[in-house]
């Protein structure tokens, strides 16, 4: 494969490669968390953490564990295992540490976990076959890129709550609705950098 | 005869995955492009949800509380795997199309809330069928999807061109912001025919 710059990663996973404008992850947590800019933002940086981290540990894992004993197949079980595990104890050192941080991210912990965003990220790193510095890059870049995403998002519906909907249109409906739109604004980035 | 009966009508109507709780979207989106991708997608999750379920609700009994989230966790990712293991073995070219979405199955927020909502207090199965019948549900939303996907993108339906040459094609359409419009239109359309009982369920995961 070709060797690409890690920064050119960083920048097209935040811009071109956007996790849920292009890659529909974490869609979840996106539509339903998306009502205040505050909490959205609190959220964003709670995923951009656990992703940088988790793709860390998981390409350690993957590398230094699973490879050498042929257990590849088990990457699953082992990644879903790291995250829920790294995302315990991140939650159990803010509580005793950080109690203000505790207060506003805390209750966003236990939703990462099923963020499949974070999945994601460390799924595409095997299948893309990034080395460490570009893997750490990717999910950087793609936490980033997620929190502008639902950041931009909350800002919308903020406006929306004024606005005549019609009916069956409310809540999900306009919210993917706004989200292609934002996906189509995204596809103007995509000339400037490309990976896969 | 008439649970089942009920399970279905549910599962793949009334209380659809897809345009009525919110669940499972994330693949719903990505895969839809081609209507053989989403086929097999969708009888990818069939088979887990449907299999997970009887297991968990197998093990009920013995699962102590705290830990089920985690033991049903353990239980939907053995079952991806066997799906991963087997389209790789016999159908690589699918494998790769799908890419990551089919290892993303475990973090579908259907299975595990079937686990949670029904199988965990239900016999096998009901719970077997439970799951099935979600799974159903999810696969026809995607079909759905994908049909008007792969016809206004391509001009093709699995594959075989059924639009004439003459066809401009609306790449749009198999680009991400296709999809984010057809399940928005899906979910207008689905709100209108079934007009909501309970507004505002749980949206999670």
């Amino acid at each position: 494969m070709v060797e690409i710059n890690p920064l050119v990663i960083f920048v097209a996973s935040i811009f071109t490669n956007n996790m849920i404008l292009a890659n529909f992850l974490g869609m979840c947590s996106f539509i339903a968390v998306s009502n205040e800019i505050e909490t959205s933002f609190s959220l964003g940086q709670a995923v951009t953490f656990v992703l940088t981290a988790t793709s860390v540990l998981n390409y350690l894992i993957y590398h230094y564990v699973l490879v050498p004993y042929n257990l590849e197949y088990l990457r699953f079980i082992i990644f879903i295992i790291v995250i829920a595990a790294f995302v315990q104890l991140v939650e159990m050192i803010i509580e005793r540490y950080f109690e203000n941080l505790y207060y506003s991210l805390g209750i966003f912990l236990p939703l990462i976990t099923v963020n499949c965003a974070i999945l994601g990220v460390s799924l595409f790193m095997i299948i893309r076959d990034y080395n460490l510095l570009q893997s750490l890059l990717f999910g950087a870049g793609s936490g980033i890129g997620w929190t502008l995403a639902i950041v931009a998002m909350a800002g919308i519906r903020k406006k929306l709550k004024t606005a005549s909907i019609p009916k069956g249109l409310e809540g999900p409906g306009i919210t993917l609705i706004i989200t292609g739109i934002m996906a189509l604004a995204f596809l103007g980035f995509s000339g400037i950098v490309k990976i896969q | 005869m008439n649970e089942i009966k009920k399970l279905f009508s549910l599962g793949v109507w009334k209380d659809n995955p897809v345009y009525r709780q919110i669940l499972g979207i994330c693949s719903a989106l990505a895969v839809t492009n081609l209507l053989m991708n989403s086929l097999v997608m969708g009888i990818g999750l069939i088979f887990v949800t449907a299999f997970s379920s009887l297991t968990v609700s197998l093990l009920r009994k013995y699962t102590p509380k705290h830990i089920r989230m985690m033991v049903e966790v353990l239980i939907i990712s053995t079952y991806v795997i066997i799906m991963d293991i087997f389209l790789k073995a016999y159908w690589p070219e699918m494998s790769d199309a799908l890419g990551p979405y089919v290892g993303l199955i475990i973090t579908n927020c259907i299975i595990m809330g079937r686990c949670e909502a029904y199988a965990q207090n239900n016999p096998p199965f009901l719970s077997f069928i439970d799951g099935a019948t979600m799974g159903l549900g999810y696969t026809a939303v995607l079909l759905f999807i994908a049909f008007f996907r792969e016809l206004l993108g391509f001009g093709s339906l699995f594959g075989i061109q059924v639009l004439g040459d003459g066809f401009m094609r609306w790449t749009l359409m198999v680009m991400p912001p296709g999809a984010f419009f057809m399940l928005g239109i899906v979910i207008w359309i689905a709100r209108n025919v079934f007009p909501d009982q309970t507004e505002g369920g749980p949206v999670n995961g």
